[in-house]
């Protein structure tokens, strides 16, 4: 039975009524004796617990000249403690179904076990996680080796296309900022284990630790676990003040490579965690390029020409400001049109907005999907995290539906203005010659 | 109308997590031989939808490779009733994600949303299962899209490329030999009507089961089934030739030269994979032998060559115990820079070797054990790995209520059966070797830290 527009928009907005506004999980909030914050959401529903631990101790925070060490530090921290080695280790989150995870990002490194909550199981997996975050050990020999494999990783990956526009767009839209700053086979070559150890002394503190607890426990035990775990975390210094980012003189960047499509990166500094602009972009930013296969640069690079495969564009919050960017593959030989093209797709949605229709199009999506942001624990632990890594309002989710649905296409056009200024876009094109 | 409605009571489950045991699924078959198959999780207001074909590249015949994949990307252009990219705007106004998926042995296509939103998605699901427009004008910008899609999953990396090449060398008769995507000569030759064709051929409800997961009633859902799909007509599929793969009789290598900086080395040995779960066991004690080799960072192949003898950067071994075709067990990794593609041979050879002469630890195989419980417990976070574990299983013809008994057979493999497999399967003449030989990039000057402006 077909379905007119309009008659979509209304039932669709029928819809949205009925399904009203869905409250975030329930998180309480405190803080350790030893300062670390912590976010806490209790729920039995399986017999699953994990915590994750965020320190800012990102790339952002690696000394000039250490580039590499956030990485190779987060690395070597599971792979010694006092008693046991790197196999005992393993060994052990093996036998109790235990499972490590983790990283290191622009701002932060993240620690992520998650466990079954039986006592038998739980408590052995925490003791592990708390001599993992307090005192590892970084023997030389497993440093030596680490630092080896990352530099032959490293090296691999800037054979790749992508790795490499990645790596000069950062380097061109952040080229007096650490951002910029990126680890190279030599930089991490250069490393000593010394660095490793002043840099995991530094930042793995409690004032830099942001702890959740999402999972089948008490409030009373998620405190004691909380204290245990950031227990023998040093206090440490908060972090050093880091400037905002500057924005870049606009330009372009061709890089000669033998890959069959071009890669080409597009995009500024725009957005700060926590910016009061960050709804209207999000909105906007759905028409533009962020809704997936409803978005505009899809809809013309793919869907009309068969461009690409995959077109998109983001915002990337970060503490000191992160990139908006547009990104799109393609055969070489049409790498120009790909390139004008987005370009003049971007040019006209920053004169004009999104439309009325693209607007509530954007809302429905952006609205009616927040159920599907939070219905595992583990999305819940990512939500959470964020929450309580960037310091955003404990009702961060509570108002997220509220807070898009207010926002009105004149938002879109002045946050986009303010964000995304066309002279200072960087255009890096790899493979495109 | 045929129902069958399981209860399953693991005891394995029991033991090991008195508090948890998978919920219930649900089954029924409709008249036109569509079935549904529903698993309750209500632990949040969603729902996934997925439609499952049993219909993959493994189908496909020589000259319109990729055709598989091919549709599945034009199963989004439109019906009568929903214009091109009007289902993608559907899901989207709905508050949903979609996508699909195309594989060796089946074609799948799903759809995460609110759950109010599920009778929407079976009414979109239904309408493309059977009315498909495929029009001409909009195969002909799609084509380009799936050409672009195989420059920048294959053609550009070194490493697909590879187990591209490492399939068609170890598979001469089965089409495991040809890849998902396609080869591009037949992309560049395919037409509308090749799509058409293959549409016509497999997409009817006979040939497809539903999958959902979520907080739903499987009754409602059984109605709604029926509602949506219920009307849809069916035929007669047609005959699946086997297509035997011929004993292999030796050793084979294949190396692909290609610009990257680490060298790889793949070897893989053809081994049985499950068919009947009660009476196999040779493939449960396959999945063992993986999990002993490198199913943590304390298994042996991390332990031995990445961190005692510092000859790979990486070493993995990979067993899927479940598909329609052949079976192959993958050995692969890179080795440290200074060592060589045959040094790291040498040492997963001697890995083997060691099984095969010494068996394996009770602590090893326990190990094993314990992380396929406690996986299985994980995936109970995750409702799209819960219908992705049904939709898989039934894709290979195993009943997915049988999940319980292959978890269970995984359970009792002993050590000697482990040995006994390493021992019968790693044999050269059933082994293919594939290197990939790295070569520099061009060396170009690095540009100017200044932008042209």
């Amino acid at each position: 039975m077909p379905m007119n527009l309009f008659k979509l928009l209304i039932w669709s907005c029928l819809t949205l009524l009925v399904t009203g506004a869905h409250a975030g999980p329930k998180i309480e909030r405190w803080q350790t004796s030893s300062g670390a914050r912590v976010l806490f959401v209790e729920n039995h529903a399986l017999p699953i617990l994990d915590v994750q631990i965020d320190f800012a101790a990102g790339a952002v925070n690696e000394p000039t000249g250490k580039s590499g060490v956030a990485g190779l530090t987060r690395g070597l921290l599971d792979l010694g403690v006092p008693g046991m080695d790197e196999t005992q280790i393993a060994s052990r989150l093996a036998d109790l179904g235990a499972r490590l995870s983790g990283g290191v990002e622009t701002d932060r490194a993240s620690v992520a076990l998650r466990t079954l909550s039986m006592p038998d199981k739980r408590a052995p997996a925490l003791d592990l996680l708390r001599a993992i975050l307090g005192a590892p050990r970084f023997p030389q020999g497993a440093f030596d080796r680490e630092k080896a494999r990352t530099v032959a990783a490293l090296k691999e990956s800037l054979t790749r296309p992508d790795t490499i526009a990645s790596k000069a767009f950062w380097e061109a839209i952040y080229p007096a900022h650490p951002y910029g700053r990126q680890a190279s086979p030599e930089s991490v070559a250069a490393l000593e284990r010394a660095d490793v150890v002043a840099f995991h002394a530094a930042n793995y503190t409690a004032q830099r630790a942001s702890v959740v607890i999402v999972g089948d426990l008490t409030r009373a035990q998620a405190e004691t676990v909380a204290e245990d775990l950031t227990g023998e975390l040093p206090a440490g210094t908060p972090v050093a003040d880091i400037v905002a980012a500057a924005l870049p003189a606009g330009g372009e960047q061709r890089i000669p490579h033998p890959a069959a499509q071009a890669h080409l990166v597009m995009g500024l500094p725009a957005l700060r965690r926590g910016d009061a602009d960050f709804f209207p972009l999000l909105v906007g930013n759905y028409t533009l390029g962020g809704g997936g296969f409803v978005s505009r640069l899809m809809k013309e690079v793919r869907d009309k020409r068969g461009l690409a495969y995959s077109v998109s564009s983001y915002f990337l919050p970060l503490a000191y400001v992160g990139p908006f960017q547009i990104g799109m593959q393609t055969k070489k030989a049409q790498a120009n049109d790909a390139l004008k093209l987005t370009r003049e797709v971007l040019s006209v949605f920053l004169e004009q907005g999104p439309s009325d229709a693209e607007l509530l199009a954007a809302k429905q999506n952006l609205i009616g999907s927040f159920p599907l942001r939070l219905d595992s624990n583990r999305k819940i632990v990512d939500n959470v995290a964020l929450i309580g890594f960037y310091k955003l309002p404990l009702d961060y989710l509570d108002n997220y539906q509220a807070n898009i649905e207010k926002v009105t296409v004149a938002d879109i056009k002045t946050a986009f203005a303010r964000h995304v200024r066309p002279e200072n876009l960087v255009t890096v094109v790899v493979a495109g010659e | 109308m045929p129902m069958r409605y399981m209860r399953l009571i693991p005891l394995f489950f029991a033991a090991f997590a008195p508090n948890v045991w998978p919920a219930d699924t649900h089954e029924r078959q409709l008249a036109n031989g569509l079935r549904v198959i529903v698993k309750e999780d209500r632990r949040a207001p969603t729902a996934v939808h997925m439609v499952w074909y049993r219909v993959g590249s493994m189908d496909e015949t020589n000259g319109t490779t990729g055709v598989a994949h091919l549709l599945e990307h034009m199963m989004f252009k439109g019906t009568p009733d929903v214009g091109a990219g009007e289902f993608s705007r559907r899901v989207a106004a709905a508050g949903g994600r979609d996508n699909a998926f195309t594989s060796r042995d089946y074609t799948a296509y799903f759809q995460q949303v609110p759950k109010q939103q599920l009778p929407e998605m079976m009414r979109l699901e239904a309408d493309r299962m059977r009315h498909l427009t495929l029009d001409v004008k909009e195969y002909a910008q799609e084509i380009k899209v799936v050409m672009e899609e195989r420059r920048l999953r294959t053609d550009d990396q070194p490493q697909a490329l590879l187990f591209e090449q490492l399939g068609a060398v170890a598979f001469q008769s089965h089409p495991y030999r040809v890849p998902i995507i396609g080869w591009m000569n037949d992309l560049e030759n395919m037409t509308v009507d090749d799509a058409r064709a293959w549409y016509e051929r497999w997409y009817t409800p006979n040939n497809a089961y539903v999958v959902v997961v979520g907080d739903v009633d499987h009754r409602q859902v059984f109605q709604l089934a029926e509602q949506y799909y219920g009307t849809l007509p069916t035929h007669a599929l047609p005959v699946r030739k086997p297509q035997e793969e011929p004993a292999q009789r030796g050793i084979r290598r294949v190396t692909v030269q290609a610009p990257a900086d680490l060298p790889v080395l793949i070897m893989a040995y053809k081994v049985p994979v499950i068919r009947d779960v009660e009476h196999d066991s040779d493939p449960y004690a396959l999945t063992m032998l993986a999990a002993v080799l490198a199913g943590h960072d304390a298994a042996r192949f991390t332990r031995h060559l990445v961190r005692q003898q510092l000859l790979a950067v990486d070493a993995e071994a990979s067993y899927d115990s479940t598909s329609r075709g052949p079976g192959l067990f993958y050995l692969h990794g890179s080795p440290s820079d200074g060592r060589t593609r045959a040094e790291l041979e040498t040492g997963l050879r001697a890995e083997i070797a060691d099984v095969q002469q010494k068996g394996i630890a009770d602590d090893e195989l326990a190990r094993a054990k314990t992380q396929v419980v406690a996986g299985q417990i994980y995936k109970l976070d995750s409702m799209f790995a819960q219908a992705m574990e049904i939709g898989q299983l039934e894709s290979v013809g195993i009943s997915h209520a049988q999940n319980r008994r292959i978890i269970e057979k995984l359970q009792a493999v002993s050590a000697e059966q482990v040995q006994a497999v390493a021992r019968k399967y790693f044999r050269d003449e059933q082994l293919t070797v594939a290197e990939l030989d790295p070569q520099a990039l061009p060396k170009t000057p690095r540009p100017a830290t200044a932008l042209r402006h």
